[in-house]
């Protein structure tokens, strides 16, 4: 029938036009959605290492795709070549876009020099989430560490990203730092531009 | 305490904490992905998303029930309206239509125009069998199952497969009498 129907129909994903961002979903659904994720891999794994690196490398999957949306849509094609460039980014545009806000900061280690450290009071991940005491030092964080890890590695900074709890002085709940630690071959490269 | 008027669906939703939809997209990706490397039979993977989504749904009629103040639904037709206009709405932020409803009233069709779990995929020809939006299904199913209806939930149309909308039947199969958790001569 012809002039029927509302949605254009693409035959091709890639034909789609790219959504604003604007569209939310409740917070609810996503952590529901989490837990799932959490809980599943709980029963596949024999520790929390394990554990751990799982969530990173389904948290790696979402880096990378963030990296290639929010460079095609926020930046226009352009991208960062230079650590501190690429730094605020992910703390300020890639935060802002996934969680609603910049992260609270991002500081440079003071004991070596490839180390930074981005800092959140509370990750929307972890909200509902209380680790049992056996976990020791599990932290869901694992799963924003691997999207950080896989916007960096995406961009070309390879590194290691960990999430790590630090209790604060007069809070009940810990500080979640998501530790990256640059590849030497990324401190080189950043020496020799300058 | 005069009974609290049952609340729309959109007003809901815009008291709840909200996140970015494509964080919710991209995350329930790598979960697929993850089953698909994992179980390798698209099968399996069919299954285990109705599991995670029956482990939600048990959990997420709670939150449903405590923040949408609707009464009892009166029969499976409200039920449906209720589950497409305000359920939905409250979680995912989209509407569905309720069609296809069958002699009895017993079986309807709920119809997603759109869908944020889908928004960036495509199914390659490897996973053809895949039900993406499984999930969906257990949801549905726990969901219910805990205000003492059976149903079975399954995929009529699916936009990943070529069709031009999301179809998902809907059948109560029984309504389940509410057991007390103790005898009363005990």
């Amino acid at each position: 029938m012809i002039g029927v129907g509302k949605i254009k129909q693409y035959t091709n994903v890639l034909e789609k036009p790219i959504s604003k961002g604007k569209q939310e979903v409740s917070l609810s659904a996503f952590a529901f959605l989490f837990s799932e994720l959490v809980q599943y891999n709980q029963t596949h794994v024999d520790n929390i290492s394990e554990l751990e690196r799982r969530l990173e490398d389904a948290g790696y999957a979402v880096g990378a795709r963030v990296l290639e949306l929010l460079c095609h849509r926020e930046k226009g094609n352009r991208r960062e070549t230079r650590l501190l460039g690429i730094l605020s980014f992910v703390h300020s545009t890639v935060w802002k876009v996934l969680f609603g806000k910049v992260a609270d900061s991002l500081e440079k280690g003071t004991e070596h020099e490839d180390e930074y450290m981005i800092s959140e009071k509370e990750l929307l991940v972890n909200r509902f989430i209380s680790i049992p005491k056996d976990m020791g030092t599990f932290n869901c964080g694992a799963f924003v560490a691997g999207i950080v890890r896989g916007v960096l590695d995406g961009a070309g900074f390879p590194a290691v990203v960990t999430a790590h709890f630090v209790p604060m002085e007069g809070q009940q709940r810990p500080r979640t730092t998501i530790l990256i630690k640059f590849a030497e071959e990324v401190l080189q490269r950043e020496a020799r531009l300058g | 305490m005069p009974p609290v008027a049952p609340r729309s669906g959109d007003a809901i939703f815009a008291n709840v904490e909200r996140v970015n939809a494509e964080l919710f997209t991209l995350t329930y990706g790598a979960i697929v992905r993850q089953l698909l490397t994992d179980l390798e039979e698209v099968e399996e993977v069919n299954k285990q998303l109705d599991q995670m989504g029956y482990n939600i749904g048990v959990r997420l009629i709670d939150e449903f029930l405590a923040k949408s103040h609707v009464s009892r639904c009166v029969d499976f037709k409200e039920t449906a309206e209720v589950i497409a206009k305000v359920g939905f709405k409250m979680f995912l932020g989209i509407t569905a239509t309720v069609t296809n409803w069958d002699a009895e009233g017993t079986s309807c069709s709920l119809v997603l125009e759109d869908n944020p779990l889908v928004d960036f995929v495509e199914l390659p020809d490897t996973c053809q069998g895949l039900y993406y939006c499984n999930i969906l299904s257990g949801v549905i199913r726990g969901a219910l199952e805990m205000v003492s209806m059976k149903t079975e939930v399954t995929w009529v149309r699916d936009m990943l497969r070529g069709d031009d909308a999301y179809e998902l039947q809907v059948k109560l199969l029984k309504q389940v009498p509410e057991e007390y958790p103790y005898k009363d001569d005990e």
